[in-house]
């Protein structure tokens, strides 16, 4: 066991990866000889050489473009968008390009490319450098979704991304960069489509995403501590594919359920949660679901805005007692 | 016309002749079948043909390595077919059939052959550039020698990834050729109308720090000599190439659209330039004979009558196909 922050987990993923492959390239803007604006990608240039790791300019539908034409010519590339907000100026490249090619092509065309960017709030960066914008990539089909909230889960399913035969967008927490935590040592390769279950109890099921994980694992504690409710939380990790049976299951056993959502209120990912609860199993329910989301608003700069908008542990608590009455 | 850049091949084989004729032919009949199947309802949706422009199409196809690849527009039945695919998926493709040559999920805007190194037709302008410069990312880091040719029409050079993929193309040397078919016109708009340059690929081109090539692509020969300059250019490492190729269509920019806008005398005037006509008086002035030159336009008639023949016995996409190929796993499945 070693001590990795989220940060250096990153580069420890993509090492871990462009080691085992050598058809794993990675581009992007300041990830090579600055290491990336948010350090994340340091020692990479180094180690692996300016052939495999190479600065962009700033021209996102290049980058997109370039991964999408070297993922179905042979290699596995990873690309980089310094900030999630930025999958808006390539949108088309990624919504209606890599996400249609292979089923357009019937198969012909095969795209194992990653494209990791830096996604949420918390940071005062306002409102087009917060975003959390999983659901506009959770709504095309064709693209898998993945959001990792620890170091360990950073690497191993990195790893998996990398790995996988379909395109991979892969949201990495801004606000956790600095998270710390034990990471196993050796190689670490996890499964997309696993939901992970970060604590038991018996009486909610609290399903969260990235850096909500964490603030819904605090609340759940001062749950159980200050009003004597006992939560499951549940860390989605990978929106496509979704995981519904461990959440289906959790739902079942506790009769109850909050989605706790970084982004904006409507379409977010958990509204499709709960849409499934309902078909599936309404009639385990004993009150009805919350979910819990930021505000459907642009994110303000203030912190003390900011603040407000993003579900916050105290949000949470509030939001779950007021429910469980 | 101006500027061309032939030094490679002064002289072009016979051979080499008559394969460009027999492909341009091949595609002139395909698509002028593919239209009056159009008409006939026997394809639903839009079409937008490249009668007038397989000079283009035809030259690249011959003088391609077959390892190469072509990434083309939603005017791609010809670049697709110029690469080998096959006519028959090609026009099943058209008419919506299971033996397609995506299965029925493409359609006339998204031909693609990839053992024909045709690698998609991508119906976003500009899209393909981008995409075109990775595949040639790709041949660069494994030392392959293979290039990308990206064909798009005029229309392309006015929006942001045709800057982006030049740029970067550029950057890194990167083996891909970018051919410009300036067909006078972006859809309904004479380019001229919204364009800051007269020529809107070549005089983009110093942007770049690329040579301005300006080519007859109504010039089959010329074409050929073009495009073998600019692929060795690409394969001995020398970068990328931008090559602006004037032509003509002979119709409008899609099914819908009868090209009225076009003054007439313009469309007169390009009719006479037609690269199929102009190549057969050559070849006659080459020595070819009449009977050979009929052999040849027999030849691909009969290939695109018996195509059509079995493009319209093909059955129809199961309802099994509706969610297939999303994935690898060959499914649609998003969720456990």
């Amino acid at each position: 066991m070693a001590e990795l922050t989220y940060r250096g987990a990153v580069a420890h993923g993509i090492a871990q990866e462009m080691e085992r492959d050598d058809r794993v390239y990675f581009i992007g803007e300041d990830v090579a000889a600055a290491g990336g604006v948010f350090k994340t990608t340091g020692g990479l240039l180094e180690r692996f050489g300016p052939e495999r790791v190479r600065d962009t300019p700033i021209s996102e539908e290049a980058i997109v473009g370039l991964v999408m034409g070297a993922a179905m010519t042979g290699l596995r590339p990873i690309g980089e968008l310094m900030f999630s907000d930025f999958l808006a100026t390539c949108w088309d490249i990624v919504a209606n390009q890599i996400a249609k090619t292979r089923y357009m092509t019937d198969g012909q065309v095969e795209l194992p490319l990653v494209l990791r960017t830096a996604n949420g709030g918390g940071l005062r960066f306002g409102a087009q450098h917060s975003q959390s914008l999983e659901n506009w990539a959770m709504a095309i089909p064709g693209l898998k979704v993945v959001a990792p909230s620890t170091p360990t889960d950073v690497v191993g399913l990195l790893a998996a991304s990398v790995r996988d035969p379909d395109p991979v967008v892969f949201f990495e927490h801004k606000g956790l960069y600095a998270a710390k935590e034990d990471v196993p040592e050796g190689e670490i390769v996890d499964e997309l489509g696993t939901a992970k279950i970060r604590r038991e109890g018996d009486d909610l099921t609290i399903v969260a995403l990235a850096a909500m994980v964490p603030r819904a694992l605090e609340a759940a504690e001062l749950l159980a501590a200050e009003h004597g409710i006992s939560a499951t939380v549940i860390d989605v990790r990978s929106l496509v594919p979704l995981d519904t049976r461990t959440i289906l299951d959790s739902v079942r056993h506790t009769t109850r359920l909050a989605t706790v959502e970084e982004n904006p209120r409507l379409c977010g990912w958990g509204a499709e949660i709960v849409s499934i609860v309902a078909e599936e199993c309404i009639w385990s329910l004993d009150g009805p679901v919350v979910r819990i989301t930021t505000p459907h608003i642009p994110l303000p700069s203030a912190s003390a805005l900011e603040d407000l908008a993003i579900p916050s542990v105290n949000k949470i608590v509030e939001s779950v007692t007021k429910m469980m009455v | 016309m101006t500027q061309t850049r032939g030094d490679a091949a002064p002289d072009i084989d016979r051979g080499v002749r008559l394969a460009m004729y027999r492909s341009m032919l091949e595609l002139r009949e395909f698509e002028q079948r593919a239209y009056d199947m159009f008409m006939q309802d026997l394809i639903a949706g839009t079409s937008h043909l490249a009668l007038g422009q397989e000079a283009i199409a035809a030259a690249f196809g011959v003088a391609m390595r077959s390892d190469d690849w072509t990434f083309c527009t939603y005017r791609g039945h010809a670049h697709t077919l110029a690469r080998g695919a096959s006519m028959t998926a090609a026009m099943a493709e058209l008419m919506g059939r299971g033996k397609g040559l995506t299965g029925g999920k493409g359609g006339s805007m998204h031909l693609t052959s990839v053992e024909h190194g045709a690698m998609g037709s991508y119906a976003i302008v500009g899209a393909h550039l981008p995409i075109a410069a990775g595949a040639a990312w790709s041949a660069q880091a494994r030392g392959t020698e293979q290039v990308a040719v990206c064909f798009f029409g005029d229309g392309a050079t006015n929006i942001g990834a045709f800057h982006e993929a030049l740029n970067l193309a550029a950057t890194w040397k990167l083996p891909v050729v970018f051919v410009c078919e300036n067909n006078l016109y972006m859809e309904y708009t004479p380019i001229s109308a919204v364009t800051a340059v007269p020529r809107p690929a070549a005089d983009r081109a110093s942007a770049y720090g690329l040579d301005p090539i300006l080519v007859d692509g109504n010039d089959a020969d010329e074409m050929y000599r073009t495009a073998l300059d600019a692929l060795m250019r690409a394969r001995a490492g020398e970068g990328p190439s931008l090559i602006e190729a004037v032509t003509y269509r002979k119709g409008g920019h899609s099914r819908a659209d009868p090209g009225t806008y076009r003054p007439k005398e313009e469309v007169a005037a390009w009719m006479e330039r037609d690269p199929i006509d102009r190549y057969r008086v050559l070849l006659l002035e080459l020595g070819v004979s009449e009977n050979e030159l009929a052999e040849i336009e027999r030849g691909a008639r009969e290939a695109v009558d018996l195509a059509t023949e079995e493009a319209k016995a093909a059955p129809l996409p199961g309802p099994d196909e509706l969610e297939r190929q999303v994935w690898r796993d060959g499914g649609a499945a998003w969720r456990n």
